[in-house]
């Protein structure tokens, strides 16, 4: 994390502490043989990322679960190095979208784009590419799959850095500049902190949606070129491929298990020391804890240990980077400035446009309108199962959600399991799925639809239980004072409470359900591979194939699906939500 | 100290012939700062004393250096104002403390933005701490603190930087009256005993006895466009006394000069723009109501002196003002010399029932209010008797900003909802003239 927690008054009063102090405690033992044990692990597991392709071939992954620790290790390690780089890619490209105007007028747009793009989709392009930068080592493969879950994390912690940055307060922006800080001052005393809440919320959404993707971009076939990285996919996709049933319930084991950890260890300590950073002025009443982050404040010597760097960050604050702020624009200086703006609008158009033709170029040089045609219809067959799946989600999960969020001790209970469940990567259970529709014979254009909001509906329920919890007491008892029951309570009073709610639970869902699609549609258990007709499974197909035209229709057309789907659905649902049903 | 806020010739602050203006589109700009000279010498306090939306605080971001003015000139010791300058600080009226930096930090961190290392910038923070009051507040964090107690870190720092010039904005107007007084107390307090590191101080206010304690002279901010309408001196000896007749006569004084119409052509009063194009304020018709009875009652009877009336209610002149100058508008009350005076429309108002007082309030609503009168005939024109309100935002937007078009149209539309006068529909963003059966 980027933040240090040089707000401990203690790091800056070392100088003061008595000696007495100094000496290590309990608490220091048991939070320094943790850090130190997570520093080794990643350091093993970061050695390995370099092996030879030989290497791995002379050593395959194996079914033997004493390997699993060390699979779940390098997925974890995937996981970071991912999260890690798309909190440079936003820090860089959304910082620059809002302190400039034309770079703004190119990233949100093409952002927005990103969102919708299916990111195994992306696979098929980055593969090739990464295996040719690091011909012979381990490490091209290792980029294509961080890549893949980098894709699937990056742009919603972009918008959500973006849009804090554009909504700092007023009075907040006035006082540093009245002050004199610089621009990197600014940065750091104003901006990241104030962007810290929404920024580490989209982390976490972004982790979880993340385990779904390092799954499936281990093992990685591309035409001729097969790749299994060490790691929990691989070995699923191995337990899948030997029909081993012990195998698959190890992997979910191992699943679960990592992501317990990464959330005790590193995101509850996070949440709990980010709580000072949102901006309302009022103590809140439930502040989050963490035993992890409590355990590192009663550290003595880790504290101490930390201290340097505590040093070191101060010193930084001080460097006075851009250190004039540039000064205010005249009344002419707005107008040249607006007239660089067109011409650097025309440009932009020019290049799309250009772009534009280049792709439609490609794809028409193999392609027919029959194959658009097919594209489409998948398209329509995958539309029709989002709608379904998410309508019959809601159907189970809200009133689900409602019974659980009303009542706040079931609700502190289920919220963290519901988050859980968000984060754990569905795909993982699909063999169970495809062995019982072999088993019972069933339609597979049916019952492989459920895979696809199996990780998803959580979204659904997680936000529920929130809206419910936050229904205002007093909307409560009048609702009762008046006995409003039954149909005309669930009307008048809770679906619009939690309407807002449930709209971001629901819009969350329905992309990752689009991205699912790719895995769910085409499912396999040894020998027996199951395939529902769907754009999903059109995609996944020529993928398999290296049918590199195909893969580029497939993605254009589900791209245009999915970014419609949200404008004419999510998006006025969403604005009617925030401007009529709005609690607060 | 005492040496140098002694009668001083050289200008901390000139301003200039500045003058603000906003595009507003295709039907011109919108002035909100006209022509407006100020000086400010060293020894003095000085008060900006207008209505919100006078544009006094936005002179005072254009002396900060925070915004530039559309035309003149803002010098900060002879040196033109391009950036803030190192030698002045602003206290905010929302505090503006970084919620996430301790008190400590927050005083710290002007001090930071010069580059001091943290061991050189504790001790001039923890001194300002000590001298405004904060001892054994440095670890806490804004979020736990009280409103005066922000505002005291707020003033921290802002002396904390040593500025020749402390530039105040309606700094006690979100503190309760209580803590308000305290906090201006001890501000005069250290200012008498020369214990603060400025020369002078510029404060923006909409409190008019707060000016009269505090400030050596105050300016008389005048609304659309907002200019210097009167200058008046303070000669009372400090520490002052609210209770004091020569106070309470300046206090009334200031008031008759900012209930002044000022040689404003338009005849309704205080409202900028004519006909339908005037700028209306959103009043609730409770307001309205609840003034005229208290006015009515005893002991004003129909006539009230605004101060008191103002102290009776505890209002402040940006709450008052807009009420009383509604009933001027809808000729309920006559304003003048500091004085309101109901009408006979207003004293019938005053006795009437409901449904007597809506008739009444729509006949002055048909008569006085253009814009509502307007969309009435629209709508009795129509067959269908309904119009979108879009029209007549746009209609309105010939006239005056985005902004202004719509809270005049939401102003419009309470009143006639209250009248049923017409009806508006929320979610088609209609007008009608059926109401819900």
């Amino acid at each position: 994390m980027v933040f240090l927690p040089d707000d401990r008054p203690a790091l800056g009063a070392v100088a003061a502490l008595v000696r007495a102090r100094m000496r290590p405690n309990v608490y220091d033992l048991a939070a320094f043989s943790l850090i130190a044990a997570l520093v080794i692990l990643a350091a093993h597991g970061a050695a390995g990322m370099g092996d030879s392709l030989d290497a791995l071939s002379r050593e395959p992954v194996s079914l033997d679960v004493a390997g699993l620790p060390e699979y779940a290790l390098r997925t974890t390690l995937r996981m970071f190095a991912a999260i890690f780089a798309s909190l440079l890619f936003t820090f860089v490209v959304a910082a620059l979208a809002a302190k400039s105007r034309r770079a703004e007028l190119i990233i949100i747009p093409a952002l927005d784009i990103l969102q919708s793009v299916p990111v195994l989709g992306f696979l098929t392009f980055t593969v090739t590419f990464f295996m040719g930068l690091f011909p012979g080592s381990e490490l091209g493969a290792e980029c294509a799959s961080i890549f893949a879950i980098f894709t699937s994390q990056a742009w919603n912690m972009a918008f959500s850095f973006y849009q804090s940055l554009k909504t700092v307060p007023r009075d907040l922006d006035e006082a540093s500049r009245s002050f004199g800080l610089s621009a990197w001052q600014r940065f750091w005393r104003l901006e990241a902190p104030f962007a810290a809440p929404g920024l580490i919320w989209n982390t976490m959404m972004s982790m979880s949606g993340g385990w779904f993707f390092v799954v499936a971009s281990e093992a990685i076939t591309v035409g001729s070129t097969t790749v299994q990285l060490p790691g929990i996919g691989s070995y699923l996709a191995l337990a899948i491929d030997q029909q081993d049933f012990a195998a698959v319930g190890w992997a979910v084991l191992a699943m679960a298990f990592v992501i317990l950890l990464y959330d005790q260890l590193l995101f509850r300590p996070v949440v709990a020391w980010a709580d000072k950073f949102r901006a309302e002025q009022t103590a809140s009443q439930q502040k989050p804890r963490s035993w992890m982050y409590g355990l590192i404040r009663r550290t003595s010597l880790v504290k101490h240990l930390l201290a340097p760097f505590g040093w070191i960050w101060q010193r930084l604050l001080m460097l006075r980077l851009g250190a004039r702020m540039p000064r205010l624009a005249t009344a002419r200086s707005r107008r040249t400035s607006s007239s660089v703006d067109y011409l650097w609008l025309a440009v932009v158009v020019a290049v799309t446009a250009c772009g534009a033709w280049l792709v439609i170029d490609y794809v028409r040089q193999t392609l027919s309108w029959r194959d658009a045609f097919e594209a489409f219809g998948g398209g329509l067959a995958t539309l029709s199962r989002v709608v379904i799946l998410i309508a019959v989600a809601s159907l189970i999960w809200v009133p689900i959600g409602v019974w659980i969020g009303l009542r706040p001790v079931v609700a502190e209970r289920v919220q963290p399991l519901a988050q859980f469940l968000a984060a754990f990567p569905a795909n993982v259970l699909f063999p169970f799925a495809v062995m019982g529709i072999v088993a019972t014979g069933v339609d597979p254009n049916i019952w492989l639809s459920p895979l696809m909001v199996l990780g998803t509906q959580w979204y659904i329920l997680f936000n529920v239980i929130a809206g419910a919890s936050a229904f205002p007491s007093d909307l409560r008892e009048a609702a009762a004072i008046y006995h409003l029951r039954s149909w005309t309570w669930w009307r008048k009073v809770i679906l619009p409470g939690i309407f807002p709610y449930y709209v971001t639970g629901a819009l969350t869902a329905s992309g990752g359900s689009w991205n699912a699609s790719i895995v769910a549609e085409v499912a396999s258990w040894g020998d027996t591979r199951l395939q529902a007709y769907g754009l999903g499974a059109y995609i996944a197909k020529a993928t398999a194939a290296g049918d590199f035209p195909r893969v580029v229709l497939g993605i254009g057309v589900m791209s245009l699906f999915v970014t419609l789907f949200n404008r004419m659905l999510w998006r006025p649902l969403y604005v009617f939500a925030e401007r009529r049903l709005r609690l607060n | 100290m005492d040496a140098a806020r002694s009668v001083n010739d050289v200008p901390l602050i000139s301003v200039q012939g500045v003058c603000q203006t906003y595009d507003k589109g295709a039907s011109g700009r919108l002035v909100v700062l006209d022509n407006v000279d100020l000086t400010l010498r060293p020894g003095e306090i000085v008060g900006l004393l207008g209505r919100s939306g006078s544009g006094k605080s936005t002179l005072l971001r254009a002396i900060a250096g925070l915004i530039r003015p559309s035309d003149g000139r803002i010098a900060f010791e002879g040196a033109p104002v391009t950036g803030p300058p190192a030698g002045m600080a602003l206290v905010f009226q929302s505090f503006a403390l970084f919620p996430w930096l301790t008190v400590l930090q927050n005083v710290e961190l002007g001090l930071e933005a010069r580059g001091l290392a943290p061991a050189e910038r504790r001790r001039p923070a923890l001194a300002a701490i000590d001298l405004i009051g904060l001892d054994g507040y440095e670890s806490a964090y804004p979020k736990e603190l009280s409103g005066g107690m922000r505002q005291r870190v707020g003033l921290a720092r802002a002396l904390v930087v040593h500025p020749k010039v402390l530039l105040m904005d309606e700094p006690f107007s979100a503190l309760d009256v209580l803590t308000a007084e305290t906090l201006r107390t001890d501000l005069l307090d250290l200012w008498a005993e020369g214990r603060m590191p400025m020369q002078s101080i510029l404060m923006v206010t909409h409190n008019i006895e707060e000016a009269v304690l505090m400030c050596d002279r105050i300016l008389i901010f005048g609304s659309n466009p907002g200019r210097v309408v009167a200058e008046i001196r303070i000669e009372l000896p400090q520490p002052r006394n609210r209770l004091d007749p020569a106070f309470r006569k300046l206090v009334d004084d200031v008031y008759a000069r900012m209930t002044m119409k000022s040689g404003t052509p338009a005849r309704d009063g205080f409202f900028p723009g004519t006909g339908i194009a005037m700028v209306l304020p959103r009043v609730s018709s409770n307001r309205l109501a609840g003034l005229i009875e208290t006015v009515a009652a005893e002991p004003y009877r129909g006539h009230a002196d605004l101060p008191p009336l103002a102290a009776g209610l505890q209002l402040e002149v940006d709450d008052l003002f807009p009420i009383a100058e509604t009933l001027q508008l809808l000729r309920f009350a006559e304003l003048e010399e500091g004085d309101i005076r109901l009408t006979a429309a207003g004293m019938r108002f005053a006795t009437s029932d409901v449904d007597e007082r809506k008739r009444l309030f729509a006949q002055q609503l048909a008569t006085y209010v253009p814009l509502a009168a307007h969309i009435r005939r629209v709508l009795d024109e129509r067959s269908s008797h309904q119009a979108p309100a879009r029209r007549f935002r746009d209609e309105l937007e010939d006239h005056m900003s985005e902004d202004y078009a719509a809270e005049t149209v939401k102003a419009v539309t309470s009143w006639a909802r209250y009248a049923e006068y017409f009806a508006y529909d929320e979610e088609a963003d209609v007008f009608t003239l059926e109401n819900p059966a």
